[in-house]
């Protein structure tokens, strides 16, 4: 039983800390945001190539540098203190996440790409009527040459005009929620039939409703193997996302400890005020305990499917609660400040509202823990 | 990052379990099935004893203490699962302000003859110890306390009125803070630590009757009590320093999460035999939710315990950071308790009977004996040892730097 880092991942923090402390620091993330792209590709390419991490979490033989779950939770920890945009959650994790588990040539090509920076994903996933559940897909793939053809429409793909690629849920066979016959394809964003709409979402970051019309797509995968490897591969993305909360959360109470120590009001500092204290103990308690519950999920992706999904859900209701928690706290104790878009917390705020949500709810996710409880 | 035991960890706990297994008193074990709960403290001292002197025998009834007075050498996670064994199997605690308390002060602060008396002592059980530190007037505020000691020769003379004192009725001795110094610059200084025979003259024991019914708690008057200067701990003035050193220390198992454990599970039989409206409180969707939700502030607790063990284990010592256990602890343990109530409905309003024997309702839902007493004792978690909103400020002070 051990939550320390091995040196290794110790040097593998502090080198992403120190790059991102130099390269994403907030004046210059905001230029970048609100410029017409909306991100820097150079940033991609360096981490590939100057800092080469975009093999952390790759097996050796895949070409990477031999790490794993707890490499993405490192790097997803720190994008999440300087509220990073990059495509490491849907690229690295879960794209990474369905290409090992698809032991096949292709897939290993496909894993040296985005290890060069060269393919970078979107998870298209999100239909309008389905919310959280990943069976419910009216997208459809039929089997076309060699490859497929997608049509459909998914809405609200986070982060897709930044990707070289969509990863888009569709359905070959089976009823509707049949989690047979959902399979996983692999569609160019650029490709023909493929229509974006993009727009910015709150946290800074661009998403596009995107609608498919008998466009090209390469399976991911065996197209009758069920969703056992997507839904690994999502719980994988959820522990990182996990990772990335506790970043920002990190940052909002840091951020509100200081201001509450140098606003004065009455004559004395805001953080005199017992009320405050207590609140903000309480910040510290669900952050402490959202970091626990962070590591537990990440130690625990490897283990079998029925143990991952209890530890994977109970993390993100935790994480999810802790998220409102610390963010209405930062946003109240910093008063109108913390209502204004200057200040950083209002944009810390903003992810974590949205970190809420991204894949599962604290609802759904406790329906996910009471369909494996028997009654 | 590993989150599983080692091997050697687990022969351990392997070990453990079976010590416990084998060696558990079984009448003991039948009167709490029969719904006498060990938690509320309310068994007889003999109950204790005889647990405790099984323990001791074994040497593992001071695991934390240093080895040359008696304690184990295990490593931080080795206390942490004998901890947790004993939870997950509900045993009688052990006598904790013996063990956890003065023990430590003694050996840190005590003379080689107080070492050599009061130490082994503590270990066999033979002596029980009371804490005779807050008065009416000094709760959270301890260091205003009244207690006055005054110098006589080769002893003090002490008088005062100490208060909600935990099982005195059995102890044998207390250890009390007392006023040495009125005078003194600030009130902490003033303070002397007092090691104090229960049976000397001048000591009157009066019960405080809690409001389960328990006898539980105590007043202890003190009136021209004398006592050896060589019973004094530390120097005169310096009490406050002991006390403050007890913060610190032996915080192992201070979250109880494997008798939250226990406690949800028995939730969870209890809300499996309770039908309303043609299904099982089990099946009900808004039970069931706060059932899970309960759940995942457990395990939220367990993986931040663990953790701080782990840090505990790579040499990082435990700090202020204990007052988050204590009150997530017992957040959760009055949770479950509040639960348990929820579920009997007004069937829960029975007083646990000795004499009586069980109502219509207990006897076909068993967990229930008892839980109306027990949610109304557990309210007293959050409140003693540090009041919740004192470890509040402590972690405000301490940990945020406010």
């Amino acid at each position: 039983m051990d939550f320390e880092y091995t040196s290794e991942q110790q040097m593998l923090r502090e080198s992403i800390a120190r790059y991102l402390g130099d390269r994403y620091r907030f004046a210059e993330r905001q230029a970048m945001v609100r410029s017409a792209a909306g991100w820097r590709p150079q940033i991609w390419q360096e981490l590939g190539e100057q800092l080469g991490i975009l093999g952390a979490p790759f097996s050796e033989a895949l070409g990477g540098l031999g790490g794993g779950a707890v490499e993405s939770m490192i790097v997803m920890e720190e994008f999440g203190r300087v509220l990073a945009i990059e495509p490491w959650l849907d690229t690295i994790v879960i794209g990474g996440g369905l290409l090992r588990r698809w032991d096949h040539a292709r897939a290993r090509e496909l894993i040296g790409l985005i290890i060069a920076g060269q393919l970078r994903c979107a998870f298209a996933y999100p239909e309008p009527h389905a919310r959280f559940d990943l069976t419910d897909v009216a997208t459809t793939a039929v089997a076309s040459g060699a490859g497929w053809r997608i049509d459909g429409f998914k809405d609200g793909v986070a982060g897709a005009p930044f990707a070289t690629h969509l990863l888009v849920t569709a359905r070959h066979a089976g009823g509707r929620r049949d989690p047979r016959g959902v399979a996983v394809y692999l569609v160019p964003r650029d490709g023909a039939g493929v229509a974006l709409r993009e727009y910015p979402t709150v946290d800074g970051s661009r998403a596009a409703d995107v609608r498919f019309e008998a466009a090209s797509a390469e399976l991911i995968g065996d197209a009758d193997a069920g969703i056992d490897a997507l839904e690994a591969a999502v719980d994988e993305g959820v522990a990182a996302l996990c990772a990335e909360a506790v970043g920002v959360l990190r940052c909002l109470l840091a951020d509100t400890l200081r201001y509450a120590k140098e606003r004065r009001q009455f004559g004395a500092p805001i953080a005199a005020n017992q009320v405050l204290q207590h609140r903000m103990v309480d910040m510290y308690i669900a952050l402490e305990q959202a970091v626990s519950m962070t590591c537990m999920a990440t130690m625990m992706l490897a283990r079998p499917a029925a143990e991952r999904r209890r530890a994977v859900s109970a993390a993100k209701v935790q994480v999810g609660k802790a998220a409102r928690l610390v963010g209405q706290g930062a946003v109240q104790i910093h008063g109108a400040m913390g209502m204004t878009d200057d200040l950083a917390v209002s944009h810390y705020f903003r992810r974590a509202t949205l970190i809420e949500s991204q894949l599962g709810s604290v609802d759904h996710h406790c329906a996910r823990l009471e369909q494996d409880i028997p009654a | 990052m590993e989150l599983n035991f080692t091997a050697a960890e687990l022969a351990f706990r392997e070990e453990v379990r079976s010590f416990i297994a084998e060696r558990y008193p079984p009448e003991l074990r039948a009167r709490q099935d029969a719904g006498v709960d060990p938690i509320r403290l309310d068994l007889d001292k003999e109950d204790y004893l005889r647990w405790h002197r099984i323990v001791a025998q074994r040497g593992w009834v001071a695991p934390a203490w240093p080895v040359e007075y008696g304690g184990t050498g295990w490593t931080p996670t080795q206390r942490h699962i004998w901890a947790e064994e004993q939870g997950r199997a509900r045993t009688v605690p052990i006598v904790g302000f013996s063990v956890n308390l003065v023990g430590p002060i003694i050996y840190t602060f005590g003379t080689p003859a107080q070492k050599a008396y009061f130490l082994p002592r503590i270990l066999s059980g033979e002596h029980w110890w009371c804490q005779g530190y807050s008065e009416p007037g000094a709760g959270s505020d301890l260091a205003s306390l009244q207690t006055r000691a005054v110098r006589q020769g080769d002893h003090y003379v002490v008088n005062g009125q100490k208060t909600w004192t935990t099982l005195a009725q059995h102890a044998d001795w207390g250890f009390f803070l007392v006023r040495t110094d009125p005078a003194a610059a600030r009130k902490q200084e003033g303070i002397s630590f007092l090691l104090i025979d229960m049976k000397s003259p001048g000591v009157t024991v009066r019960p405080i009757i809690t409001l389960d019914g328990a006898h539980e708690i105590n007043e202890v008057w003190l009136q021209d009590v004398k006592v050896p200067v060589g019973n004094r701990v530390h120097e005169e003035n310096k009490g406050w320093t002991c006390a403050k050193v007890l913060l610190a220390h032996e915080r192992s198992n201070i979250a109880m999460v494997q008798r939250s454990k226990s406690a949800l599970l028995g939730l969870r039989r209890m809300a499996a035999r309770i039908v309303e409206g043609g299904r099982t409180l089990a099946e009900d969707p808004a039970f069931r939710r706060k059932l899970t939700e309960i759940e995942v502030e457990l395990m939220a607790l367990e993986f931040t315990e663990l953790r701080m063990l782990s840090a505990e284990n790579a040499g990082k010592g435990p700090g202020a950071q204990a007052s988050l256990l204590k009150i997530r602890g017992t957040e959760i343990q009055q949770r479950l308790s509040e639960l348990a109530l929820e579920a009997a409905g007004s069937h829960g309003a029975v007083r646990l009977n000795r004499f009586v024997g069980l109502s219509g309702f207990e006897q076909q839902v068993p967990e229930a004996v008892g839980i109306v007493d027990s949610y109304l004792n557990g309210r007293k978690t959050s409140i003693f040892g540090g009041s919740n909103e004192i470890q509040r400020n402590i972690l405000a002070k301490m940990v945020l730097g406010l």
